[in-house]
């Protein structure tokens, strides 16, 4: 019964939090509204979300997000002073493969966008098998450290998260 | 107090004002395509990130109301940057870069824009294809072999000149 009325809970948790962030009024009018599109909405798009992603470790998530916002604050003003002091004939822009031990298209794209906006790395494309991605290097010296990097920082917590 | 407030909240508008500036710089001063993607990334994440900490400060200090919606427009923002800066990349990986300056991916296969089989239009035609040719074949052999019941037919009574 719980199932059919509300096939995918966290889908209507997070149409719940967003209505009540753009209606911007914490009244229950606005909660009352807030639910009956969080029950009608995910049972309208249910048969296009044949897979729900599981997630295995949800207070991981918090740990994630307070890492990729500190990385990009400090990489925000790295990449600053590349820009601003570094002649462009001294940069060394670098493409890298990053191999990927992910499977969940869910946790692959939340590494790539993670990837894209840490300030410095732009994820460029993924290998036809899904199985490694395309990373571009503003100015990478030392291009397996950066690959190091993403895979022991982002990746492995990512795994424990969805996989 | 008030005094704190406001230091704080200027402090942030002119960090994000920063940022966005040396993002708009960057765009000018990088020499290709690739390098000049990463200019935006920057100015979207710390200078508009500075700028709604400090509209959320000010809405909640000042006017003395609760202002989230800055956070919308945080996630509608992390969710449509990386996209569009990978269909960039995409597009400038087909026009502008050398193939052979890339690294290959992990096992036999290449990068998706560069396999056409990998597309899944392409595939799911294929199939159709495959399937409609089934069809006609099976067609064809119904009627051999019908043709042939019609030969054993006419074998049996032979027709007389």
């Amino acid at each position: 019964m719980i199932r059919r009325l509300l096939p995918h809970p966290h889908m209507t948790f997070l149409v719940i939090v967003v209505w009540l962030l753009l209606a911007n009024t914490y009244t229950l009018n606005s909660l009352v509204f807030a639910v009956i599109l969080g029950v009608i909405i995910p049972l309208i798009s249910a048969p296009y979300w044949p897979d729900r992603p599981v997630i295995q470790r949800p207070l991981k998530i918090v740990e994630f997000t307070l890492i990729v916002l500190w990385d990009i604050v400090v990489s925000n003003i790295t990449v600053a002073k590349i820009v601003l002091f570094k002649s462009n004939k001294d940069l060394q822009p670098a493409w890298i493969t990053v191999p990927l031990d992910l499977h969940t298209p869910e946790a692959v794209t939340v590494l790539a966008g993670t990837i894209t906006m840490t300030p410095g790395t732009v994820t460029a494309e993924l290998a036809a098998d899904g199985h490694s991605l395309l990373v571009h290097c503003l100015h990478a010296p030392d291009p397996d450290e950066v690959r190091d990097e993403i895979k022991t920082r982002y990746e492995a917590r990512l795994k424990e998260i969805f996989e | 107090m008030e005094m704190f407030w406001d230091i704080l909240i200027s402090g942030l508008l002119v960090i994000g004002g920063f940022f966005g500036l040396v993002g708009s710089y960057a765009l000018v001063k990088l020499p290709d395509q690739m390098t000049r993607l990463h200019g935006p990334t920057k100015a979207a994440t710390l200078g508009v990130g500075a700028c709604l900490i400090a509209s959320m400060i000010y809405f909640g200090v000042k006017e003395d109301e609760l202002s989230l919606h800055e956070l919308m427009i945080t996630l509608f923002l992390f969710l449509t940057a990386p996209i569009t800066a990978h269909f960039i990349a995409k597009a400038t990986m087909l026009r502008d870069v050398n193939r052979d300056d890339l690294p290959k991916p992990e096992g036999d296969v290449d990068w998706a824009v560069y396999a056409p089989l990998s597309d899944t239009a392409a595939s799911e035609l294929d199939e159709v294809v495959e399937i409609h040719e089934l069809r006609e074949e099976e067609a064809r052999q119904k009627k051999r072999v019908e043709d042939d019941y019609e030969g054993e037919v006419d074998d049996t009574v032979p027709p007389r000149p």
